[in-house]
């Protein structure tokens, strides 16, 4: 699995979506399946929209998570958007 | 009502059972829903709407052929406008791409295409048709949309020597997913099963090739795959579970947990145009039946993988062992493996005695998806091969 470019701009795949605001448990909807997101997993998708690079991603998520160590969450998003390219759910611009 | 009832997760719409296609190997039942008994678009837009209060997330518009309905639009807008991610699920016929931009602005999500070959000649003599060419428009149209692709290859005995012809094609076209599913013998696949289940040998090199179309193809295309459970160790968990994930509605608006339910004896679906479809999920008899662990055969309430397979399929143990509520015959721990062994037996009359589940379990891991069946122009039909038991159209 490939660490993405800090550069690069994730968006979600065509295909790929979230579900309305207005239903109670957000998911990523894709084919044949739906993944299931938290707190931090949603605001990290949110972001995917070809506008955020990855090094901003990881920067408004370290501010977010004030009281986590900035090291690991870094870690943790790197990790979770190659997982998301490597479903395919993920295309970086 | 048990309160530990879990929410459905996918609706399976079954909106008719016309097909231009006639694969030998269609999962729909023997006995086909007739045009005229088929529910019309308002009762299937409130069930769009009662499924998303159910929970419901994802709908797989499915047939026969979803396309055959003239207001397949009208349902797909409705599904998604119920917060549904909507699927189609289709062998690409009637379709062009006026028709195409319609779903596509009605909110369509995904394109599952079908194909029953890497050429027009083998597809012909599978689906009863000449429609390949056809198949090949449509990806190149949905490619050019927005719009989610899969290619679905449903493969078995007779076309495995296109696999790696198969996988060429779906390279070429590039979609963002692509299926190769080995044919699960139900409905008219389990009528021509002894043409369609490969041989040992022939599976473990189409596991080979898989593997490595998956590694060249990593972030790509996705690659799955379901391989035919005969050979596997353990049974699927079939449909994720009876009544846990999934509900079916039949084009007459029959709720059934799975696709082929209906060859179960003594099984009675309740139907749309009666009661709720949470009623349904919640009560009705046929949901109950098999729902959780007490309907289990001891083999199955003290494994420890009853979480895992949930006692594998339930049709299947009735079309092999004659006992619904048996351990699947699948399973290398029932007591009835010896049906399944057998089988394979005259599939591989020469191999050396002994169970080889090594490759096939690895598979899988992947899938409890039913290959879909899917279409045809009637007038350009293939000459039946006398062999082959073709899926007829319904009246």
């Amino acid at each position: 699995m490939s660490v993405p470019d800090q550069e690069r701009r994730p968006r979600l795949a065509v295909g790929c979506r979230l579900n309305e605001k207005s239903q109670q448990q957000r998911v990523l909807l894709m084919p044949e399946r739906a993944l299931r997101l938290n707190g931090p997993s949603l605001e990290i998708i949110e972001r995917c929209d070809g506008n955020h690079t990855v090094r901003q991603i990881v920067t408004e998520l370290q501010k977010l998570y004030s009281k986590a160590e900035p090291e690991k969450v870094e870690e943790d998003i790197l990790g979770y958007l190659a997982r998301l390219h490597e479903q395919r759910a993920l295309d970086f611009e | 009502m048990n309160s530990s009832t879990p929410n459905p997760l996918a609706l399976v719409a079954e909106v008719t059972h016309r097909c231009p296609l006639h694969c030998v190997y269609c999962s729909n039942p023997l006995e086909l829903t007739k045009r005229e008994n088929e529910l019309p678009a308002a009762a299937w837009v409130r069930v769009l709407r009662e499924a998303a209060g159910l929970g419901v997330l994802q709908v797989d518009f499915t047939g026969g052929e979803p396309l055959a309905r003239p207001d397949l639009i009208d349902l797909v807008r409705a599904g998604r406008s119920a917060g549904l991610y909507a699927s189609l699920i289709t062998s690409g016929l009637p379709l062009d791409e006026k028709r195409l931009d319609e779903l596509v602005a009605a909110g369509l999500d995904h394109f599952q295409l079908s194909f029953q070959g890497a050429h027009e000649e083998s597809a012909a003599e599978y689906s009863g048709t000449r429609t390949h060419a056809q198949k090949l428009r449509v990806a190149e149209w949905v490619k050019r949309r927005r719009v989610g692709l899969t290619l679905n290859f449903v493969i078995h005995r007779q076309n495995l020597a296109e696999l790696e012809d198969m996988v060429a094609l779906a390279e070429k076209i590039g979609p963002g997913r692509v299926e190769f599913a080995h044919v699960q013998y139900y409905g008219w696949a389990f009528e021509n099963r002894a043409r369609l289940l490969p041989t040992r040998e022939q599976l473990n090199r189409s596991l080979e090739i898989i593997e490595k179309a998956e590694e060249r193809l990593r972030g790509r295309i996705r690659v799955e795959y379901v391989v035919p459970d005969y050979y596997a160790k353990y049974p699927k968990a079939c449909m994720g579970g009876w009544g846990r994930k999934v509900l079916l509605v039949k084009p007459d608006g029959d709720v059934l947990p799975c696709h082929a339910a209906n060859v179960l004896p003594g099984m009675k679906f309740e139907n749309v145009q009666k009661r709720s479809l949470r009623e349904i999920w919640q009560e009705s008899d046929a949901f109950q039946k098999y729902r959780g662990e007490e309907w289990m055969p001891e083999l199955c309430r003290t494994c420890d993988r009853r979480a895992q397979d949930f006692g594998g399929c339930r049709c299947q143990a009735f079309l092999l062992a004659h006992d619904a509520g048996a351990t699947d015959p699948v399973c290398s721990k029932s007591p009835q493996r010896s049906i399944v062994d057998s089988i394979l037996a005259d599939t591989n009359p020469a191999s050396s005695s002994g169970h080889d589940f090594s490759r096939a379990e690895k598979g899988l891991a992947h899938g409890v998806s039913t290959p879909e069946a899917i279409v045809p122009d009637l007038s350009a039909a293939a000459p039946p091969s006398s062999a082959w038991l073709y899926r007829p159209n319904p009246k």
